[in-house]
């Protein structure tokens, strides 16, 4: 059974982003960059899925610039045996993404597609359930657990209120939430490893998809800063202020 | 021209959110895109779809009643509303749901399936084709424009008023032919927390726990009895409920839940980049750490600086 996971370069999420000045976009110039951190788990759990002897090959894609192959041999280094990397200048939104990979799976046949389940940086939360609807396959998103067996996958769901499981036939899409397992470091013997693994560079057009975005950014800003307030001395002070000053309680 | 709004609701009742979602598309009503309509798909969901039918500003309901929607999972539902739109050519401009779990499930699925981009978690309202919402889990504000047929978006609950039960006749409630049940996901079971506790995304006051509490039985024995006294909901951060203080449904964050409530009381919570981005819009915030240089105090209105083993139960006393 084949994996595939798509992995997508975000600025790291221990940067602290700034808006541009002339309100085009955030600056993300000599910013650290590094792999989305759900596409992290979902190369996690593709990985302990092969060496669980489930999965016999677990194959990651980025979408975007040629930078893109430092997150693929990321992903390698974790234990992906090898990637693809659909190159591309043009900004790439989530319908655009799954239209690609609709075509990577129409060529790779995989079983199963473990995707986080949104990118820090656009939070679009899209990617996975429209590949799956454009494939006419199930799904299964926000997976803080994954059982593959007899051709489905037994899926415990993060929901609002608790957890659900869904049984799901496979092939499918599984979006990962944070709690599916904890990355493991890559180590340095895996790391050169990954420097050997095969690396293979398509274009869109290669693949017949148009990735030309449908929404256009007009504007981006900073939100309305929230201010610190007061220092209260204790709790009959807190209790006042929230009674008479608020009046919120 | 008309916006259709997804409903989501347990069969029984809407869920709060689902009045946010109509308060949104009743804007964006007002905004050119005509006159609002909700679909209920569900089993046995007649009492949910009369609570949709009285809300302000609803001018059709429509229902999709069948056992295969019983579970509204993502497949049967985005396979409906993709029909919906098709069999109304040219009439639905536009198409909403609440970000919520349920919303961000279904809701790609629709957008690809009719090949338009979808908008998340939508803050504002520009114009009929413009809309505000997060990136960078808040940080900023993206202003974005779609040229689709079709303008697919969840919105942002805490963005959008309640929409109220005003319609006290009710919008006209329609029965549509149920689509196929496709058969490939199955529902095995639900966990939910139970409680007597307000919902975390409808609470006027949510007491939050963070790492400071230092362990789950602390966590319930010093915030639930303030909770109570306070008519709150309970809230974590993602390292408390990591580290297993609480359940992972009460983790507020941009990975979480947003929520913003009256009156938000973090308890030992230090206040991560993506703590705040999941509260920073609350009205009044209150901060109890013993580190003072916790930046949770950067957003907070009232800091009270402490050990708080010793000002929650101190609190609890004083609160009548």
């Amino acid at each position: 059974m084949k994996v595939l996971v798509p992995v997508k370069r975000v600025v790291d999420y221990n940067v602290k982003v700034r808006v541009k000045s002339d309100g085009t976009g955030v600056d993300i110039a000599n910013v650290k960059m590094s792999m989305n951190p759900f596409d992290e788990i979902a190369i996690e759990e593709a990985v302990r899925l092969k060496e669980a002897g489930i999965a016999t090959e677990v194959v990651a894609v980025s979408c975007g610039l040629a930078a893109c192959q430092e997150t693929l041999r990321a992903a390698m280094a974790i234990g992906a045996d090898r990637g693809i990397l659909v190159e591309t200048d043009v900004e790439l939104q989530p319908l655009a993404v799954a239209k690609l990979l609709k075509a990577l799976c129409g060529k790779e046949a995989p079983q199963v597609v473990i995707c986080g389940k949104q990118a820090i940086d656009d939070d679009s939360n899209q990617t996975g359930q429209m590949l799956a609807a454009l494939m006419g396959w199930p799904q299964a998103t926000f997976a803080s657990k994954l059982v593959i067996a007899d051709g489905a996958a037994t899926v415990t769901r993060e929901i609002d209120g608790g957890l659900e499981t869904l049984e799901i036939k496979l092939p499918a899409v599984v979006t990962t939430d944070l709690r599916l397992n904890e990355p493991r470091y890559a180590t340095l013997p895996n790391i050169m490893k990954a420097k050997k693994k095969p690396l293979e560079t398509v274009k869109p057009a290669d693949l017949g998809v148009d990735v030309a975005p449908r929404l256009a950014t007009l504007k981006v800003v900073e939100p309305a800063k929230r201010s610190a307030g007061v220092r209260v001395a204790d709790v009959a002070q807190l209790v006042d202020k929230l009674k008479n000053e608020a009046k919120v309680i | 021209m008309a916006i259709l709004v997804i409903a989501e609701h347990d069969n029984a009742s809407l869920k709060a959110a689902t009045l946010n979602a109509v308060a949104a598309a009743a804007e964006l009503g007002k905004a050119g895109g005509g006159e609002v309509h909700v679909l209920v798909a569900g089993a046995n969901c007649a009492a949910a779809a009369a609570e949709a039918a009285k809300l302000a500003g609803v001018a059709k309901v429509r229902v999709a009643d069948a056992a295969h929607y019983e579970a509204q999972t993502a497949e049967n539902v985005s396979a409906l509303v993709v029909a919906l739109i098709a069999d109304n050519a040219g009439d639905y401009s536009h198409l909403v749901a609440p970000g919520t779990s349920y919303g961000k499930n279904v809701t790609p699925r629709v957008a690809a399936l009719l090949d338009v981009a979808q908008i998340s978690d939508v803050v504002a309202i520009e114009s009929a084709d413009t809309f505000q919402r997060p990136i960078y889990a808040g940080n900023a504000l993206a202003t974005v424009k779609s040229a689709d047929r079709v303008k697919v978006l969840t919105v942002r609950t805490t963005a959008f008023e309640a929409a109220a039960v005003a319609n006290e006749g009710g919008a006209a409630v329609e029965a549509l032919t149920a689509g196929p049940d496709l058969g490939v996901a199955k529902l095995v079971g639900r966990e939910l927390t139970k409680s007597a506790r307000p919902e975390l995304g409808a609470a006027k006051i949510i007491v939050s726990g963070g790492r400071g509490l230092g362990s789950g039985e602390n966590y319930h024995k010093l915030l639930e009895p303030l909770a109570d006294k306070l008519g709150a909901a309970l809230g974590a951060s993602r390292a408390a409920v990591d580290a297993g203080f609480a359940p992972n449904d009460y983790q507020v964050g941009q990975t979480g839940k947003i929520v913003a409530p009256q009156l938000y009381i973090a308890v030992g919570v230090s206040g991560a980049i993506q703590h705040l981005a999941g509260m920073k819009d609350s009205k009044v915030i209150v901060a109890i750490n013993k580190d003072p240089e916790a930046p949770i105090f950067q957003v907070a209105d009232y800091g009270l600086v402490g050990d708080l083993f010793e000002v929650v139960p101190q609190l609890v006393a004083t609160v009548s």
